[in-house]
């Protein structure tokens, strides 16, 4: 199960990041450092290329070609400075000098890309002065007290839901009412007339992701056409938080893939979302991504269904960097319509970190908090080039996604957040090294 | 300087600068502990080795292992103590000194054929033979002078990489 990290595995060899841990091809035997020549580097980058040119003639077999055609633009990631040239004569200063391969340890240990992209920044202090801080205090009052009643007072009494109105639980449990009242019967009781059911049931759905989103004080601004009802068409989003469905699913209604959670957030799952046209996944089952895919081609070739949304990340990452895509939603042969979400921090900090609180604390984050601020970018629909592999649509959406939204990517998986990286990449630096020993060993 | 405290004195930034003597700036140091924090996911003060390899770009690294048994319990002052081979205002001595450290398992002061053998297999893998490693460094020593059974001291790990320009630098970043 450690090896869930198959075909979708990313490089992993060169941390993007900006702090000065060495890129990962460092390891070359060799003690002079000295700088390259080009021919060294474009050497490397043609052998990858012949060996990519290899793998789509078919020449190499499928485990290699997986793992060298999900490295996509590897030349933008390798610099010159860490290729070295392969010195002549291997000396035993050259075999004890393991300081790369431990410079890479250790500048992961100081600092890396991964970690960075699940990272929620504390807010800045901004309140420790004098006439500041009762500001602050006030605010404190007025989220707390006035805009989000802790108290359920109004289930104990109807008046008290009037004066509540205004207030987001107050909202919030209203809308909630209104809707159950108006779904529950259309669900049961209209049967025979299931397009009239399912336009109703769309609309209830919307209207519900609405209250939510006002119950947040919401601030959404849409750029862009809005989605239309088409079949062979996914839209792809970058994923901050579990919010990020409800906000778009304000403006369309959308079928989405979700991980099915535990909790009321399940119960809701199963009920109200199985209307607008659902799929679950399991990250933890290992057969769970065919069965997912079978689904998933099925739904866009459906002509009724609402139009699929996809989070390609595959997990939540805070709205600063974006990981790599997978190319599941890239490889079903038809239009891939990239949707930007950027959450304006000054106001929240809307990156559900979900090894660290559970959706309800975060909702309850959101709820006590001024507002929530977003930007929603619509772009245009993608098509794949003819000669393009799917991890390379992929790579292509990711970047006008990153562009819009001011993301910076990073070349890692986001499932490694709950798996380790599969072992056949320590064996590949483990076979360079090996390789470059082996050579000069021939030439002593 | 507790373990769950999250706000270091300046008492406590000082005292960790002695125990590296010096490696590392203030500013780095309380880097270096908002790293180590977030590294210490159950605030237990110390890092495990589960924790360490939830950095992926370490897990994949073939030393990992080795290093993880090095870094295991250490404390946030022995923690910067670790870092500190890889600062810059380190001398080459020292550096030599971890890496002599790095080979010598089980810390007797001895660096052995088997020892160079087991770090060579850590990072060649099974892309070279058993036989083809013992050949490479048994080739190796006799050229620089020493026997297939003769064992390697601190002053001689000096002597053979004191003179290559060894660079084992690691940047902390200062948000």
């Amino acid at each position: 199960m450690n090896q869930r990290v198959g075909t979708d595995s990313s490089p992993l060899r060169f941390a993007a990041c900006e702090s000065a841990s060495l890129p990962l091809f460092a390891t070359f035997i060799g003690a002079r450092r000295r700088a390259p020549p080009a021919r060294t580097h474009r050497q490397i980058g043609s052998q990858l290329v012949g060996r990519r040119i290899l793998a789509a003639m078919g020449g190499l077999d499928s485990s290699s070609m997986e793992t060298d055609l999900d490295r996509p633009n590897i030349e933008e990631y390798l610099t010159t400075e860490t290729i070295r040239e392969v010195p002549k004569k291997l000396h035993l200063s050259d075999l004890l000098d393991i300081s790369p391969t431990l410079t890479e340890a250790a500048g992961a240990i100081v600092d890396d890309s991964f970690t960075r992209c699940f990272k929620s920044n504390s807010p800045e202090p901004w309140n420790w002065n004098i006439y500041l801080f009762p500001l602050w205090c006030l605010g404190v009052v007025v989220r707390y007290g006035i805009l989000f009643p802790a108290s359920f007072s109004w289930l104990v009494s109807f008046s008290n839901l009037i004066s509540c109105m205004f207030c987001r639980v107050g909202v919030l449990a209203l809308g909630w009412i209104v809707f159950f009242a108006a779904f529950l019967p259309v669900h049961f009781l209209i049967r025979g007339h299931d397009k009239w059911r399912c336009k109703i049931e769309r609309k209830l759905v919307e209207m519900m992701c609405s209250v939510f989103v006002a119950s947040w004080t919401g601030v959404i601004k849409y750029h862009g056409p809005r989605p239309s009802r088409r079949p062979q068409q996914v839209f792809v989003a970058n994923h901050t938080s579990m919010i990020d469905f409800i906000i778009l699913e304000q403006m369309t209604a959308f079928a989405v893939i979700m991980q099915k959670h535990p909790g009321w957030v399940g119960f809701i799952q199963k009920t109200i979302l199985e209307s607008v046209g659902c799929i679950w996944f399991n990250r933890t089952e290992s057969k769970d991504r065919e069965v997912v895919a079978t689904k998933i081609r099925e739904h866009t070739q459906g002509v009724d269904n609402n139009p699929l949304l996809i989070f390609p990340e595959g997990t939540c990452v805070n709205n600063h960097y974006t990981v790599m895509f997978k190319k599941g939603a890239f490889e079903l042969g038809c239009a891939v319509c990239p949707v930007a979400i950027k959450y304006n921090k000054i106001f929240v900090d809307a990156f559900w970190n979900s090894k660290k609180q559970s959706f309800t604390t975060h909702l309850a984050q959101l709820m006590t908090s001024w507002a929530v601020v977003c930007d929603v970018w619509y772009l245009e629909p993608q098509y794949i080039r003819p000669g393009e592999i799917p991890i390379e649509f992929a790579e292509r959406v990711r970047d006008m996604i990153s562009v819009r939204a001011g993301l910076k990517k990073v070349p890692w998986d986001g499932y490694l957040k709950y798996f380790r990286p599969s072992p056949k990449l320590t064996e590949r630096k483990q076979q360079i090294f090996a390789e470059s020993v082996l050579k000069r060993l021939e030439e002593i | 300087m507790g373990n769950t405290s999250s706000m270091l004195t300046q008492y406590d930034i000082e005292e960790v600068q002695e125990h590296c003597n010096h490696a590392f700036s203030q500013q780095e140091i309380v880097s270096l502990y908002h790293r180590f924090c977030q590294l210490d996911r159950n605030s237990s003060g110390f890092i495990t080795g589960d924790e360490f390899l939830s950095v992926p770009e370490f897990a994949v690294n073939p030393l990992s292992q080795r290093l993880l048994r090095m870094l295991d319990g250490l404390n946030f002052k022995e923690f910067v103590a670790f870092l500190s081979a890889f600062s810059p205002r380190i001398s080459l001595q020292q550096k030599i000194e971890f890496l002599f450290k790095v080979y010598d398992f089980n810390s007797n002061g001895k660096v052995t054929f088997d020892d160079i053998l087991s770090v060579l297999r850590d990072l060649t893998g099974s892309f070279i033979s058993e036989q083809q490693r013992q050949e490479v460094i048994t080739r190796v020593l006799e050229e620089a002078g020493y026997r297939r059974d003769s064992s390697l001291v601190l002053s001689d790990f000096m002597r053979i990489l004191g003179s290559s320009q060894l660079k084992m630098e690691v940047e902390v970043p200062i948000d």
